[in-house]
């Protein structure tokens, strides 16, 4: 990784221009042309140091419901749990984790009652237990990764 | 207890919102591409996003680096049970802090779960981890009761949040 890319990525994180030329903008800012700035955002999404390019979207402001669930499961269980859980469309994420909770989900639905619902389904399918856990209050989000 | 927005958008700002969660083109103007694929004004497609950008639907506007190719390895979910009536404040200070990404109050689920504050933490390596979770440790002080972490040991499905039908 060269210097340009590091000023991308240490610069370009928040605040990108909403304008009509923001490369131009930003470009002046990090003293680069513009099209070798465009050229380097493009070469380091595509090899893939870039997840993506753009606005970010609190989703939760657009409606929707969205809830965390923990899950208890023994190892012997673990795989017949993981595909009951996996099986729902609202569950949008699931990740294992080493701890007694062990699977970690998000839950993301139209209403409350869905969520409910799925989670109901579950228990009833697993025979284990559900443990919800909604934001109660969002403190902070977002993380400025320094190379 | 579950989130609950509501926020007045227009079938302007569906559109926009649509054809840009996936990203912005990287060309020299590329409000005008995605005003020109929605065959709308350019001005109206910039003001409408300064608009979702004021109104906090849009966080932030800029490059997302993939955060383990950029070597942060050792993603840690830090959780911490702290009196009730000071979690605001003790999110407040870890939520400031620069290695946590999302910092969280969620419900306990006594005697099973008993941690309210979430706090997810990114370095390059578990040494580093550790030493961070000391320094919440002792900026939480007294009010932190226990704590542990969690890392992931295997992704088991992850489909992304997509915007679908919006109200």
């Amino acid at each position: 990784m060269n210097e340009i890319d590091r000023n991308i990525i240490n610069h370009m994180q928040n605040d990108f221009p909403v304008c009509e030329t923001p490369f131009a903008v930003m470009a002046e800012q990090l003293n680069l042309d513009e099209e070798v700035l465009i050229k380097h955002v493009q070469a380091l999404l595509d090899d893939g140091t870039l997840s993506r390019f753009g606005p970010l979207y609190n989703i939760e402001k657009l409606g929707g419901k969205y809830c965390l669930v923990a899950m208890s499961v023994p190892q012997h269980d673990i795989e017949s749990v993981i595909e009951v859980v996996n099986s729902y469309p609202e569950v949008a994420h699931n990740y294992e984790r080493d701890h007694d909770f062990n699977i970690w989900f998000v839950l993301a639905a139209e209403t409350i009652s869905e969520i409910e619902d799925v989670l109901a389904k579950i228990e009833t399918k697993t025979s284990y237990k559900t443990y919800d856990m909604p934001k109660l209050d969002e403190f902070y989000v977002g993380l400025k990764f320094d190379v | 207890m579950y989130n609950d927005y509501k926020l007045e958008l227009d079938d302007i700002d569906r559109k926009i919102i649509e054809a840009t969660q996936a990203g912005l083109p990287v060309t020299a103007r590329p409000y005008h591409a995605i005003a020109k694929k929605l065959e709308l004004d350019p001005e109206l497609v910039i003001q409408r996003v300064r608009q979702l950008q004021e109104n906090g639907i849009i966080r932030r506007i800029g490059v997302v680096p993939n955060h383990y190719k950029l070597g942060y390895r050792a993603n840690g979910m830090t959780v911490w049970d702290v009196p009730d009536e000071m979690i605001i404040d003790c999110g407040n200070k870890v939520g400031a802090l620069d290695f946590v990404s999302h910092c969280y109050h969620r419900p306990r689920h006594l005697p099973d779960w008993p941690y309210n504050l979430f706090a997810m933490v990114h370095a390059h390596d578990r040494e580093t981890t550790n030493q961070y979770i000391d320094r919440i440790a002792n900026i939480l002080g007294d009010a932190n009761r226990q704590h542990t972490v969690l890392y992931s040991t295997r992704i088991l499905k992850k489909t992304g949040m997509r915007i679908g039908n919006l109200q």
